[in-house]
C-alpha cells in the first residue's frame, strides 16, 4: 500500500508575526518557518496506518523556504520511508492553489492508495489543499478525520462534526484524507536520529511546473485593532433594558 | 527447656582425613575453597551491550567494592548505585529497558570515590542515547522536555520571542546585545529557567540589579539566547545538544565580549567543558566566582542585616564537576546578619537536588521508583540543621526545593538563590 503525505511549512505562530509593507500578507522573510501542525498529525496517522496495515509512507512537499529538508528528515525519523521535494521558483507563502497542483502532479506518479494531508494550516486557514489534490487526482476526499483503519481495500474513517457529533465513513481506496488529529499524539523524533538521517539519506527531487496562481487575493491584512473601551451600564434590569433599546434605535438598527 | 541449646561435644566429632562426597573430594581444612567461585554463570550479553558503546566501557571496571553505594544520593532514597547497576547488568538485566537507566542524575559522587573510575557521567548518556534513538522506553515527561527544547529553544516550552520579557520586571536597564551594537565587557548568559520560571526570574532580576549597582558593562542575548542543551545531552539527546551548541556558538560569535558570566552551573559546565569540543573559544565564569571578584565593591553596598540562619546546598555541577566550593560561601559570609551553618552532606560530599542529568524533567518517573524525591531528602536535612534559609546558586534548585519544602511540611524553610539574598541586603 502506497501512503503519501503532502506537507507544507508555515510561519511559526509562537514568533511575533510581521505584516509586509504593502499590508497584504505576512512579511515572510522576517518569519521563521515550521511544519504545519496538522501535517504532523497527518504524518503520524500515516505511520500508524503503515504500522498496522503495512505499506510504505512517502512524504512530499513544495520547497518554499529552502529549508524543507529539515521537515522531510524529521518525517523520515518518525518512520516515513521516502521523502520527495518539489523544487522550483516558489517563494514563501506560495498559494494553496499552486501548491495543490504541484503536489497532485507529483503524487500522480507515486500511484497512491491513501493520501493524508493536514486538514488545514494556520497560514491561510482555507483547508483547500486536501480537496484540491483530490479533485486534481479524481479521488474522493474526507476531511476533519481523527482516525483511519484500513481493511480489504477500504478505509474506515472516523470524522468529527461540530457539537461533539462523530461519524464513521467507509471509503474505497485510493482516497484523500484531511487529518484533524492522529489517533495518537505525534511521536517525538530525536534530533540525534534526524541528524543521522540527514547525513545518510538523499531526498528525491522533482522539478515543479508552472505556478497556477491563487484562488483568491488578499486586499488588506492587519493586526486586530482595539475598538475603544466598553461602557458599563448600571441600574435595575428595567433601566438597563431601556438604555439598550435607546442604543439600538440610535444606531439605526431598529425600524420605527 | 529450650531445645537444641546443648553444644555438640568435641569428642562426638570425627574428622576424616580423606572424604569423597557425591564424587567430589572434600578433604582438607574446614573452610577450604573447593573450586573457583562462579561469577560467569550468567549471559554477559547485556553487560557487553553497554561496554561496547563508546563511553560505556568503564562499567566493566567495577570490582564490586561498594564505595559508590555509600555516597549515591539515589541509594539513600531507593536501591541504586553504580555497583548495583554493574551487578544487575552482569547477572543479565538489560539496562537499556530498565527504569534504572533514567534515575542517575550524573551527580558524580560515585566517580569521586571510585577506585576503578567507573564513570557514570559517560556510561549513562551513552546508553540513554541508544534508548532515545530507539524511542520505546523514554519516559514521556522527558520526551516532552526534549520536544519543547527542540521546538522552542527551552525545556519549559515557552515562546522564544518572550525570552527577554523577564527584564521588564528588573526595574533597571538590561541591555540587549543586538541593540547595543558595540563590544561589552560581560556577556551575561541568563539561561532558560531564570528567563522563564517565575522563581528563576526573581534571581535574574536580582542579578540585573546587582550588575547595575556594580556599574558593570554587560549585555544579554535576549531572544537570540537558547538553552545550552547540556542536561538534554546527559539525558541522552546528544543530537539536540549538538544542534543547540552549534546555534549558540554561532550566536556568541556574532558579538564581542571579554568574558561570559552564567547564572547556572549546568550552563557553566557546558560552556567550559563541552562547547570547546565544538569549537567554542571564550572565557566563562559562574556568577558566584564573578561576584567574589567584585566583593570589595559589593560588600559596602550590603547594608541590611538579614539576621537569618542560612545553609548552603552545593550544586553538583558547580562543586564536584567544576571544583568550586568557596565562592558561594564567601558571598553568603559577606551578607550582614547571615549565620552560615553547614549540613552534614556538603562540599565534595554534597547531596544532589535530583535535577541534573535530565532529572529536572523526570520528576514523576523518579518519584515512582524511589521512596522520596532527592529534593525532599535534602530539605529535611536542611531543616534538621535548624536552617531558616536554604541558599542555592543553581536555577534548577529553587523550584525543586520550594516544592519539596511544601511536600515535606517544612513550609517555614525559605529557599533563596544567593543572588536574591545579596539583592535583599543591598536594597535594604
Amino acid at each position: 500500500m502506497n501512503i503519501v503525505v503532502p506537507i507544507k511549512q508555515i510561519p511559526n505562530l509562537t514568533d511575533e508575526l510581521e505584516i509586509n509593507s504593502e499590508g497584504t500578507h505576512l512579511d515572510h522573510d522576517a518569519l521563521q518557518y515550521v511544519l504545519n501542525e496538522f501535517d504532523e498529525h497527518a504524518i503520524e496517522e500515516a505511520v500508524l496506518t503503515k504500522e498496522s496495515a503495512g505499506g510504505t509512507v512517502t512524504v512530499i512537499g513544495v520547497d518554499t523556504t529552502g529549508e524543507l529538508n529539515e521537515a522531510l528528515h524529521t518525517a523520515l525519523a518518525k518512520g516515513a520511508d521516502k521523502a520527495v521535494k518539489i523544487t522550483g521558483d516558489f517563494p514563501r507563502g506560495t498559494a494553496s492553489h499552486t501548491q495543490a497542483k504541484l503536489l497532485a502532479d507529483a503524487i500522480k506518479g507515486l500511484s497512491p492508495d491513501l493520501v493524508f494531508t493536514g486538514v488545514q494550516a494556520a497560514d491561510d486557514r482555507d483547508g483547500q489543499i486536501g480537496p484540491m489534490i483530490a479533485a486534481h487526482l479524481g479521488l474522493p476526499y474526507v476531511g476533519v478525520v481523527t482516525g483511519v483503519t484500513v481493511k480489504e481495500g477500504k478505509a474506515a474513517v472516523h470524522k468529527e462534526y461540530a457539537g461533539g457529533v462523530m461519524a464513521e465513513f467507509e471509503v474505497s481506496l485510493p482516497t484523500v484524507i484531511g487529518v484533524q488529529a492522529a489517533h495518537q499524539p505525534p511521536r517525538y523524533a530525536p534530533v540525534s536520529k534526524i541528524r543521522q538521517i540527514a547525513k545518510a539519506t538523499k531526498i528525491e527531487e522533482i522539478a515543479g511546473g508552472e505556478a497556477v496562481g491563487a484562488g483568491s487575493s488578499v486586499r488588506r491584512m492587519f493586526k486586530p485593532e482595539s475598538a475603544g473601551h466598553a461602557e458599563m451600564w448600571e441600574g435595575s434590569p428595567e433601566e438597563v433594558a431601556e438604555k439598550i433599546v435607546a442604543l439600538i434605535k440610535e444606531k439605526g438598527l431598529l425600524k420605527g | 527447656m529450650a531445645v537444641g541449646l546443648d553444644k555438640v561435644k568435641p569428642e562426638a566429632i570425627t574428622e576424616e582425613k580423606h572424604l569423597v562426597v557425591e564424587g567430589m573430594d572434600i578433604s582438607g581444612h574446614w573452610n577450604r575453597m573447593f573450586e573457583q567461585r562462579v561469577i560467569w554463570d550468567y549471559d554477559v550479553d547485556n553487560l557487553e551491550k553497554v561496554t561496547n558503546l563508546p563511553g560505556g566501557e568503564s562499567l566493566e571496571f567495577c570490582y564490586g567494592c561498594g564505595k559508590c553505594t555509600a555516597v549515591c544520593p539515589i541509594d539513600i532514597v531507593g536501591d541504586y548505585s553504580p555497583r548495583k547497576i554493574h551487578r544487575k547488568t552482569q547477572s543479565g538485566i538489560d539496562l537499556f529497558t530498565s527504569p534504572d537507566l533514567w534515575l542517575c542524575t550524573t551527580c558524580m559522587n560515585c566517580l569521586r570515590v571510585c577506585p576503578k573510575e567507573v564513570n557514570m557521567i559517560q556510561i549513562m548518556p551513552a546508553v540513554r542515547e541508544q534508548a532515545v534513538l530507539e524511542g520505546t522506553t523514554v519516559p514521556p515527561e522527558l520526551q516532552k522536555a526534549f520536544e519543547d527544547t527542540s521546538k522552542h529553544g527551552n525545556p519549559l516550552g515557552q515562546p522564544q520571542r518572550k525570552r527577554a520579557d523577564w527584564a521588564k520586571k528588573a526595574g533597571v536597564p538590561v541591555p540587549i546585545m543586538k541593540d547595543l551594537k558595540r563590544p561589552v565587557d560581560i556577556l551575561w548568559y541568563v539561561g532558560s529557567y531564570p528567563s522563564y520560571h517565575p522563581r528563576g526570574i526573581d534571581a535574574a532580576c536580582a542579578a540585573a540589579r546587582l550588575f547595575n549597582a556594580l556599574g558593570l558593562d554587560f549585555g544579554i542575548l535576549g531572544v537570540e539566547e537558547k538553552d545550552d542543551g547540556d542536561s538534554q545531552r546527559l539525558a541522552g539527546e546528544k543530537g539536540l545538544f549538538e544542534m543547540l551548541a552549534e546555534y549558540n556558538i554561532a550566536t556568541f560569535g556574532k558579538y564581542e565580549f571579554n568574558r561570559m558570566v552564567v547564572t547556572g552551573p549546568h550552563e557553566f559546565n557546558a560552556f567550559k567543558n563541552e562547547y570547546p569540543k565544538y569549537g567554542a573559544d571564550f572565557k566563562v565564569v559562574h556568577y558566584t566566582r564573578f561576584l567574589v571578584e567584585h566583593l570589595d565593591k559589593l560588600k559596602p553596598m550590603l547594608k541590611k542585616p538579614l539576621n537569618l540562619k542560612v545553609t548552603f546546598h552545593d550544586p553538583c555541577y558547580l562543586g564536584r564537576h567544576n571544583g568550586e566550593y568557596d565562592a558561594p560561601r564567601e558571598l553568603l559570609r559577606a551578607i550582614p546578619g547571615v549565620e552560615l551553618v553547614e549540613m552534614g552532606r556538603c562540599r565534595e560530599n554534597g547531596y544532589c537536588c535530583g535535577g541534573g542529568g535530565g532529572g529536572m524533567w523526570l520528576d514523576s518517573f523518579s518519584k515512582e521508583h524511589t521512596q522520596m524525591r532527592l529534593s525532599e531528602r535534602r530539605v529535611r536535612e536542611a531543616a534538621e540543621y535548624g536552617a531558616e534559609v536554604l541558599a542555592v546558586c543553581c536555577p534548577f534548585e529553587v523550584s525543586r526545593f520550594e516544592d519539596a519544602a511544601k511536600s515535606t511540611g517544612n513550609d517555614k524553610l525559605m529557599v533563596r538563590d544567593i543572588l536574591e539574598l545579596l539583592d535583599e541586603s543591598m536594597r535594604g
